[in-house]
């Protein structure tokens, strides 16, 4: 495996918001007093519990044993390391999780703006996603457009367990704003808690919660298909982020088989649930849920019936790999170099107009 | 080719449907609003007898939450997975180019039945009646 | 309703030589009324009264309207009554027809979870004695559930005493939308009773937790829903391994119906990677999460997985373990597989015989 020279771009990478603190002078007086007056603690996730192992690589994390922040440690961890051409920052601090959509409005900005002047400014290389206060998609909409004039703006970041199955009408301004500006939907990891984490109540331990994660793409891959959202919207691209990954084919079997005996129910879904995925669903690639051979990969790739499908990530610093295993097992140096750059570029246009 | 008389017309009005025997296989026919169609009685996904499958329409869509109900676009449903299949071309709603069920040719004729013995020992000739009948 | 105009019974040709079980067939009450017999005075009076309340708020039907009536296949409605009430048809239409030499009867509704936990332990009991009186009893090729009122543990570990022994019975059933991941302790005197009646433990698709069908909320349409089954099914196998519960009850079997198989490897790759970084939270858990599927959990083929590529369905089921995988029809119900024609073609006679009526003989006893 060779990256070094392909100029990769790095899909899902994670800047982490330090504290609390370091988004107050984005935010508009009235929040920077309440974050003081009231004692706000923060907004991290507990999808990610700071001590966890699958939070941060243990060689990754600050002489604290914290997340590591800031761009520097990223440059050096991974962006050096493998010689990226870009990455696309998540922000997944925990906006999603807001229950007032005048605070999730506020906190969108802010991590925006933050994003814009301590990621973006920093390295030429860094690209990011919008976060949305999807809470309210009108105003989701709205922070689309102020953002997406910064052109290193490339992607709009969900959250895969939202208040609502993200297909659902309610949400297609979002979408709509996301189409006008080329930016494809990234859906991540990681729960608004609206609703247990899992369809049979709340499970007792954190494993549970993460594996749970692949149940809540299975759930909006079927919602954003069956509602309609790539009939509306043909040139949306939806990236399902850190989801899996093997999951993805044999839930379209279903999906499939069901929608030959309920078309009716759903007639906009004028062709096979698998060819609409094709053509609008892209996957990052760690993890890959899979045993480490060569063959099972392989025929979970092959079972896409596209090479398309697939994009590079880290997504640092989350532990999923360990020494220099970035890219799956199994994958041949044509794959990869698709996966690296190829498809990532077919994937988000804004890549396109920078890249030389 | 021969055509095989399927019923008197009278005994097949609007909406119903018969089953017949041709060559060894089962083929359904249906009276849409007077119109005759002939289908292989047997889905080609699991092999369910077609003819007790529901005669309906299949619905459209111009974008989403919009249902098109065009009563002219008949299909029938097959009475296990729910498959349609145009009751014209037997091509399936879903995918049209990969999943067929075969058809067959159906005319009402007049007079003197010749073709079939199968005819004959079935179907008592009028020979003023009206008859359905199958090519195949 | 379509009137069934063939009498597909008089096609019996497709009858085989060779066993076949089919482990998910769905009997049904002509009315209520079949279990009157069965329920105490007060019991019967409060199903006059109240009805049956699922953790949904439709009196009549389900959230999901179906797609075809009952769910049922249109050719398989008896002269009166629901599909799924006249043992003729179903002898003639299913068990004659397909050749089956062995059916466990798996009964939706009532099901064990109506929100009044002492009206469904009463339910359950009432339907268990039915399903004896007037189906296996009647009928020597089929085998029943015992029906247990699952969010109560220590009622439906009763139930279960009360039916241990008798030959009449197959599996526990649970639906698989209970209320908590199964693997919670509340749950663990029904796989204490099971372990000790030697009776594995089915979960058959369906039922309300009181929870979304996904994990962001409720879907709009019944394709979803029937595409987000697997989903309860993933959560409670994972809660299963990491709550302790195979290594709790070593002689537990579980078997997962209707839901398809198509997701299982992945789950356990899943599975084992999350618990490889997160072993320190579970130091109970031994093993792999992998190993505890392959050994422990027996899958239904139904509705069987149709691929664009025809082996990658052999190949899943080669993950899964061709000693792990039961065929069952659903019969009445639409989503029916037929076992002739429901199985991939490229499958050999051995790995057929397994699926038919091997795994299913091993694994009750038979």
């Amino acid at each position: 495996m060779n990256l070094q020279n392909l100029g990769a771009i790095d899909c899902d990478m994670h800047p982490v918001v330090p504290e609390l603190k370091a988004l107050v002078p984005h935010l508009p007086a009235n929040w920077r007093e309440a974050v003081e007056s009231r004692g706000i603690p923060g907004f991290e996730s507990n999808a990610y519990p700071q001590r966890a192992p699958i939070t941060a690589r243990p060689d990754w994390r600050d002489d604290a044993g914290a997340p590591p922040a800031g761009i520097d440690r990223y440059r050096k961890a991974v962006m050096d390391r493998w010689q990226l051409g870009h990455a696309i920052g998540n922000c997944i601090y925990g906006v999603h999780m807001v229950l007032s959509e005048d605070m999730a409005v506020a906190l969108a900005t802010a991590v925006n703006d933050w994003m814009a002047a301590e990621w973006l400014d920093a390295d030429p290389r860094m690209r990011a996603s919008i976060i949305v206060p999807w809470q309210n998609p009108e105003r989701a909409a709205d922070e689309i457009d102020r953002c997406a004039a910064d052109r290193r703006f490339v992607q709009v970041l969900m959250p895969v367990m939202a208040e609502a199955p993200l297909g659902r009408r309610h949400y297609w301004p979002i979408y709509k704003a996301a189409e006008r500006h080329g930016l494809p939907i990234g859906i991540h990891a990681g729960s608004a808690y609206r609703f247990p984490v899992t369809p049979v109540g709340w499970p007792s331990y954190y494993v549970e919660d993460y594996a749970a994660q692949s149940l809540g793409f299975q759930g909006q891959l079927g919602s954003l298909i069956c509602e309609g959202v790539f009939s509306k919207f043909p040139n949306l691209k939806v990236v399902m982020i850190e989801s899996g990954v093997s999951w993805f084919t044999p839930f379209l079997w279903r999906l499939t088989k069901f929608w030959r005996g309920t078309r009716s129910e759903v007639p906009w879904v004028d062709r096979p649930p698998l060819e609409i995925a094709r053509d609008h669903i892209r996957l990052t690639a760690q993890p890959l849920d899979a045993p480490d051979d060569v063959e099972t990969v392989g025929r979970i790739i092959d079972q896409f019936q596209s090479d398309e499908m697939l994009l590079f990530a880290s997504d640092y610093p989350h532990w999923q790999f360990d020494n220099d295993e970035v890219v799956p097992a199994g994958l041949s140096a044509i794959s990869i170099e698709k996966m690296a750059v190829q498809n990532p570029l077919a994937t988000y246009p804004r890549l396109r107009e920078t890249r030389l | 080719m021969a055509y095989h008389v399927v019923a008197a017309i009278e005994d097949m009005p609007p909406g119903s449907r018969r089953v017949i025997e041709v060559n060894g296989r089962a083929v359904a026919v249906f009276n849409v609003e007077g119109e005759f169609y002939a289908l292989l009685n047997r889905c080609p996904h699991q092999g369910a007898d077609l003819c007790n499958g529901l005669l309906t329409v299949a619905v459209t869509s111009t974008e989403p939450g919009i249902y098109d109900f065009d009563p002219s676009r008949n299909v029938i449903r097959c009475p296990w997975h729910a498959w349609e299949f145009d009751v014209r071309t037997g091509k399936s709603w879903c995918e049209p180019n990969r999943v067929k069920v075969r058809s067959f040719k159906t005319e009402v004729r007049s007079g003197k039945l010749i073709e079939g013995p199968y005819v004959a020992e079935t179907f008592p000739v009028k020979t003023d009646g009206t008859y359905v009948l199958v090519e195949a | 309703m379509n009137i069934a105009l063939t009498d597909t019974a008089d096609k019996s040709s497709a009858r085989q030589a060779t066993a076949l079980v089919d482990c998910d067939i769905h009997p049904a009450l002509r009315s209520a009324a079949d279990l009157r017999p069965y329920l105490s005075l007060r019991w019967w009076d409060y199903l006059q009264t109240y009805g049956l309340r699922s953790r949904h708020g439709f009196a009549k039907g389900t959230p999901f309207p179906k797609i075809v009536p009952g769910a049922a296949r249109r050719d398989a409605w008896p002269e009166s009554g629901p599909p799924g009430s006249d043992l003729a048809l179903m002898r003639r239409q299913h068990l004659d027809h397909h050749g089956i030499t062995m059916g466990i009867l798996n009964p939706l509704s009532p099901s064990g979870g109506d929100q009044n936990s002492a009206f469904s332990a009463a339910l359950c009991s009432a339907t268990n004695d039915w399903l004896v009186d007037a189906w296996t009893s009647q009928e020597p090729r089929l085998k029943a559930s015992v029906l247990v009122p699952y969010e109560d543990g220590e009622a439906a570990r009763e139930e279960i005493r009360k039916r241990a022994g008798q030959p009449d019975f197959a599996h526990v059933l649970l639906l698989s939308r209970t209320s908590e991941p199964l693997g919670k302790r509340r749950y663990w005197p029904i796989f204490e009773a099971a372990s000790e009646a030697g009776l594995p433990v089915a979960t058959h698709v369906f039922g309300y937790s009181g929870f979304p069908s996904t994990n962001s909320g409720w879907p709009s349409y019944y394709i979803e829903e029937g595409a987000a089954h697997p989903a309860g099914c993933q959560a409670s196998i994972a809660s299963m391994i990491f709550e302790g519960v195979f290594d709790r009850y070593p002689d537990l079997r579980f078997v997962v119906i209707e839901a398809g198989f198509g997701w299982l490897p992945a789950l356990a790759w899943r599975l084992d990677r999350a618990w490889h970084r997160m072993r320190d939270e579970v130091p109970h858990v031994k093993r792999p999460p992998s190993e505890y599927i392959r050994e422990r959990v027996w899958i239904s083929t139904q509705p069987m997985e149709e691929a664009p590529q025809p082996q990658a369905v052999a190949q899943t089921m080669a993950d899964i373990g061709w000693d792990r995988l039961l065929f069952a029809s659903d019969y009445p119900h639409w989503d029916f597989d037929d076992p002739k024609f429901g199985l991939p073609p490229s499958l050999s006679a051995e790995q057929r015989d397994h699926i038919r009526f091997r795994n299913a003989h091993t694994l009750y006893g038979l």
